[in-house]
């Protein structure tokens, strides 16, 4: 049964947040006998309640909250409020996660070795090495249920996959497969079988897909540990004289204020969020905010290299059917700068329904080449490019001077420009997919821009230096031992993989470390 | 709108009243409060909007989004919340009765007639493209292209399936059914 916490029991750990970071590292604590809290400022959505329809599911499960934008990138002129597409629920985005589980490349930990001096990038080696991550990889492999590796099946490819595939093959890639996806291909885990729905972005409804929502948090709720408060938002993380954290203030459904005391607070509200939350706990003794000596609190901001190629052809293909990420080319992912960059991209199978495809085909265009690429949507074939982007010090999350939340706080202004290198790597990779799907008789290919980041990453970062970044190898504050980053934003660089398993298994690895510290009374 | 009998599945959606006369005569007129579409056999009551601004509004959309085969109904189903929002906001209303009036006086100035009764595609879209940066086109297209597309109704006709999980997905009903590979 679900643990119920007392607002001033300040033994137990408090997690703002509860998706691939937060849930897991959650469960975990719980799994390991420790009192834990997850605050979570969306709310409680199970599987029945997720809905087959793009924009019905975007009202209920979509971050909407206010953010502005900056920069020259194209999101900040047509989506200039929603920066990002990500989710505001229990179960933070694994519910909309595609499910894709890539492990980094081993020299995609060592960025700076690796790549060398690059103008205008922030690059650094990770403080955690591959062979560290190896088996830490390998455990949320197996609490994930990832397909290809434990001996389970890869999921059967659906239309979109054999197009892929089929155009991948004649071009030369030999690394083309269904993928290692967080989707079970048979039952496992008390969780069924994938039933090819589609959809995967709106929620899975048969619980094939893992998400903390229903393949962690149950379990760690289980154990009697584990208390979920959702619609509870936190604004602010308190401490004491001696700079020691010891609580957050956050709003309850009502928009009661509440604060919860805590032993040791862990910040796992993605990249957007998080620092945010650092920022604006600002405080005499912290004025630049909390864990931010080295200034380095929302800098250094992450999306990867993304973009999309879809290709029409004279015969259908009917894309949305089944997986959504249904297959993948790795051929490109390592790092070979005779093309021109460093670092690698995949080329991922994706699909989009007719109304979600009408808005981020290409945002903004109308008329008649419009059109008629939309009356061409069942004939469509469609991937998305993720690859390594480059860790600029100006691109990041600051607090807007003006706009505010519904309780009064700055709130989060995304900044982002493109470096040379990821815009190289794009136009790499465009004219790679269009040359797939030409392979295969396109008649038509569009190069679509990227959406609303989905991958936010970086803007807390680990480094081996205080001077470098926010949180050392284990996620925890240079500046304040009880402080905690846990999920996405501490990533130093963002590798070309799609980052939720580096997340989940960075998580478990956490969970591991704050239970030896406080085992040992260290925190 | 006045509340209808409900839709039989082969006319205008339940959102658009049914008139099942003037078969024949002119695609759109206006009657009174009214807009008539003969040969679509529906009728739609404007309550704020002047009548000929929300059939040039109607005429606008489809050559934002031009889909020969969506018919009218798609379209004046996806710009009908422009009635409503002038109905609460005087200062929508005054933007959209400025901008119609605005594009009108253009279309006569180009063309000789206004926006609705130019003749070609092609002509209007010339039109569309000098007031793209003005603030009905930026009302109006976001608005569209939402309310346009995410007519369930409007789904078949592109080939879209929507809703599958109530089926059981398409794992036995051809996720991978593609074989002219």
């Amino acid at each position: 049964m679900a643990a119920k916490f007392d607002l001033n029991d300040d033994t137990v750990v408090v997690i703002v947040g509860s998706g691939a970071g937060g849930g897991t590292l959650g469960t975990q604590l719980a799994l390991k006998g420790i009192n834990t809290v997850i605050l979570e400022a969306g709310k409680r959505h199970e599987i029945e309640d997720f809905v087959n329809d793009e924009w019905a599911s975007f009202a209920q499960l979509a971050w909407t909250d206010m953010r502005t934008t900056s920069g020259s990138w194209r999101v900040a002129r047509d989506f200039p409020n929603l920066p990002a597409w990500i989710v505001k629920a229990v179960g933070g985005s694994t519910v909309h996660w595609a499910g894709a589980s890539l492990r980094f490349q081993p020299h995609e930990f060592k960025a700076a070795t690796t790549y060398g001096r690059i103008k205008g990038t922030n690059l650094a080696d990770w403080p955690i090495s591959s062979d560290e991550m190896a088996p830490w990889y390998a455990m949320a492999e197996d609490r994930m249920g990832v397909t290809r590796t434990n001996g389970i099946p890869g999921l059967p490819g659906n239309n979109n996959y054999k197009v892929l595939e089929a155009g991948a093959k004649k071009v030369g890639y030999k690394e083309v497969s269904t993928g290692r996806m967080a989707i079970n291909s048979q039952a496992r885990d008390d969780r069924g079988a994938c039933q090819q729905i589609g959809f995967c972005f709106q929620g899975c409804k048969s619980g094939a897909k893992w998400s903390t929502l229903y393949a962690e948090i149950p379990k760690g709720e289980a154990t009697g540990k584990l208390e979920v408060r959702p619609e509870s938002h936190v604004v602010r993380i308190e401490h004491d004289k001696s700079g020691k954290v010891t609580g957050v203030v956050y709003h309850d459904a009502a928009g009661t204020i509440r604060r919860q005391k805590a032993r040791l607070v862990c910040v796992a509200g993605n990249s957007i969020e998080s620092p945010r939350l650092l920022l604006n706990s600002e405080s005499s003794k912290f004025p630049d905010g909390l864990a931010n000596s080295s200034g380095q609190v929302g800098k250094n901001y992450m999306r990867h290299m993304t973009g999309s190629v879809y290709g029409v052809f004279d015969r259908p293909v009917k894309m949305w059917r089944g997986t959504t990420m249904a297959g993948i080319v790795q051929d490109e992912a390592g790092n070979d700068p005779k093309r021109g960059f460093v670092g690698g991209y995949e080329l991922e199978t994706l699909s989009l329904g007719l109304p979600f495809m009408a808005a981020f085909l290409d945002p903004g265009a109308w008329g008649r080449e419009f059109a008629t690429a939309l009356d061409a949507y069942a004939n469509m074939a469609g991937m998305w490019i993720v690859g390594e982007d480059m860790p600029q010090e100006k691109n990041g999350v600051t607090l807007d001077p003006k706009a505010k939340d519904k309780y009064g706080m700055p709130v989060a202004r995304v900044h982002f420009d493109d470096h040379p290198n990821d815009v190289a790597m794009r136009n790499h990779a465009y004219s790679r997919g269009r040359a797939i799907y030409e392979a295969v008789g396109a008649t038509r290919t569009f190069p679509t821009t990227p959406y609303p980041s989905t991958h936010n990453l970086g803007t807390n970062r680990m480094s081996a230096k205080p001077s470098d970044g926010v949180v050392n190898k284990w996620g925890q504050s240079h500046d304040i031992k009880n402080l905690f980053v846990s999920d996405g934003s501490q990533f130093t660089t963002g590798g070309a993989e799609n980052p939720t398993l580096t997340i989940v298994a960075l998580a478990l690895r956490q969970a591991n470390y704050i239970a030896e510290q406080l085992g040992q009374k260290t925190i | 709108m006045r509340t209808m009998p409900p839709n039989d599945g082969g006319g205008p959606p339940a959102s658009l009243d049914r008139r099942g006369f003037l078969a024949g005569a002119a695609a759109l007129a206006v009657s009174g409060t009214a807009l008539i579409h003969a040969r679509e056999a529906w009728g739609l009551e404007v309550k704020a909007l002047k009548p000929d601004t929300m059939a040039t509004l109607i005429a606008m959309a489809r050559d934002i989004y031009p889909h020969d085969r969506l018919a009218d109904r798609f379209y004046a189903v996806a710009v009908k919340s422009f009635d409503d929002k002038a109905a609460a906001d005087p200062k929508m209303k005054a933007m959209i009765e400025n901008g119609i009036a605005d594009l009108d006086g253009r279309a006569r100035k180009a063309f000789g007639t206004p926006y609705r009764t130019v003749g070609w595609e092609a002509q209007r879209v010339t039109l569309l493209r000098q007031i793209e940066g003005g603030p009905l086109f930026k009302a109006v297209r976001p608005a569209l292209v939402v309310s346009l597309y995410n007519q369930k109704e409007a789904w078949p006709i592109f080939g879209y399936e929507g809703e599958s999980a109530g089926h059981g997905g398409y794992i036995s009903r051809g996720f991978d059914d593609l074989t002219w590979l």
